[in-house]
């Protein structure tokens, strides 16, 4: 067994590796330690000037990648909302979502 | 270099459990204290108190950090002079309340004391994030990360010095404590086998500079079992060395730091692996 290791390259190199894929992982999450959340004031400060909207029935999601990170948006907007005046071309008859929908799909590309 | 009236306040924390933070406050303390200087170490793992039984003062504690905070001792009752060195005092956790019971107003007052009074107050922090390690932390000068080469240690670790540097009475003036790496438990064998995080990968990942790195030893659990520091216990034996010498880079002196290596003999290469 010592003869057989002392050979063997052992599990350290392995260890560290992990370590700094995790720790850059987690350095960069404690930096930004509430992005979502302002993310999430700012962006419904911006919509609700144009359309009127449930606060609640707001939904949203970061996922970080390993070479991207998505953010999805979901604010469900009901049909009978009273939006201000100059957001009216937006409306639409059903339940509108507003979607990153393309970062989505990069996102699956890279899965 | 030093104001003898405005104690350094140094914590000895990890983040991780079972490092070695209370062995290396013990050691590191006496170790200072022998070498002239006027030391007082302070438990604050509150409820699972330990520096007193690891410096040998488990029945001389009458009474404690908590009761100093809430006015019921004065703080110079509560102090335990150590029996072997005359200038090194202990400040025991309480064992009976729970860590709410500590306040970070009456922290900052008993440090703002002892201060004038020391020139080293070392502060043992208990295990984890939570609000005992934050306040040990709290009025913190410099701080001495203790970890062991291993992976939830150096990630626990990590994570304290996001703390120390956002949560700290210091860090939030602007300035910045004052970050030591102190490796315990090391095995060089291990480290040369490549079985084990090596000094400079810990280095490299942490980027904290290293204070010393003391190697697993017998000597250290043998010092415990009869509650003296293993400074002061076998003060010749290789890990005493190490807190000597960190203890003078503490200080403030230059003096190189080389990384145990494997020393046996042939005899304990072929059969003595186990026997650390």
């Amino acid at each position: 067994m010592n003869l057989f290791n002392w050979f063997s390259r052992g599990s350290a190199p392995i260890a560290r590796e992990r370590l700094q894929i995790l720790l850059a992982h987690e350095r960069n999450e404690r930096n930004q330690p509430d992005l979502l959340g302002v993310l999430r004031e700012e962006i419904l400060t911006v919509i609700s000037r144009h359309v009127a909207f449930d606060p609640d029935k707001v939904q949203i999601k970061m996922d970080r990648g390993k070479s991207i990170s998505t953010l999805a948006v979901d604010i469900e907007i009901p049909n009978s909302f009273g939006a201000p005046a100059e957001a009216s071309q937006q409306r639409r008859p059903r339940t509108k979502r507003l979607r990153s929908d393309s970062a989505r799909t990069m996102n699956q590309r890279v899965a | 270099m030093k104001d003898k009236k405005s104690a350094r306040v140094v914590v000895v924390t990890s983040g991780k459990g079972g490092v070695g933070k209370t062995t290396s406050t013990a050691a590191l303390g006496a170790a200072l204290a022998h070498l002239g200087e006027k030391v007082v170490v302070i438990d604050f793992d509150v409820g699972l108190r330990n520096l007193d039984l690891v410096m040998g003062a488990e029945r001389r504690v009458v009474f404690d950090l908590i009761n100093v905070i809430h006015g019921v001792a004065k703080l110079p009752q509560a102090l335990i002079r150590d029996k072997r060195l005359e200038n090194l005092h202990l400040l025991p956790a309480s064992q009976t309340r729970d860590k709410d019971a500590l306040t970070e107003e009456g922290i900052a007052k008993v440090i703002a004391e002892l201060r004038s009074k020391f020139d080293w107050i070392i502060c043992d922090s208990p295990a984890g994030i939570e609000r005992g390690a934050t306040l040990a932390m709290r009025y913190a000068d410099a701080a001495i990360i203790v970890t062991n080469p291993e992976v939830s240690s150096v990630r626990d670790s990590d994570r304290i010095i996001g703390l120390l540097d956002s949560k700290t009475d210091k860090a939030e003036r602007g300035e910045c404590v004052d970050k030591h790496l102190l490796v315990t438990r090391y095995h060089p064998w291990r480290a040369a086998r490549g079985e084990m995080l090596a000094i400079d990968d810990v280095l490299e990942i942490l980027s904290v500079p290293l204070l010393g790195i003391i190697p697993e030893s017998e000597e250290v659990l043998r010092a415990s079992n009869v509650g003296s520091p293993v400074t002061l216990n076998s003060p010749a034996s290789p890990p005493a060395r190490a807190y000597f010498e960190a203890a003078r880079r503490l200080k403030g002196e230059t003096i190189p730091i080389h990384v145990p290596s494997e020393s046996r003999g042939i005899f304990n290469k072929l059969f003595g692996r186990k026997a650390a």
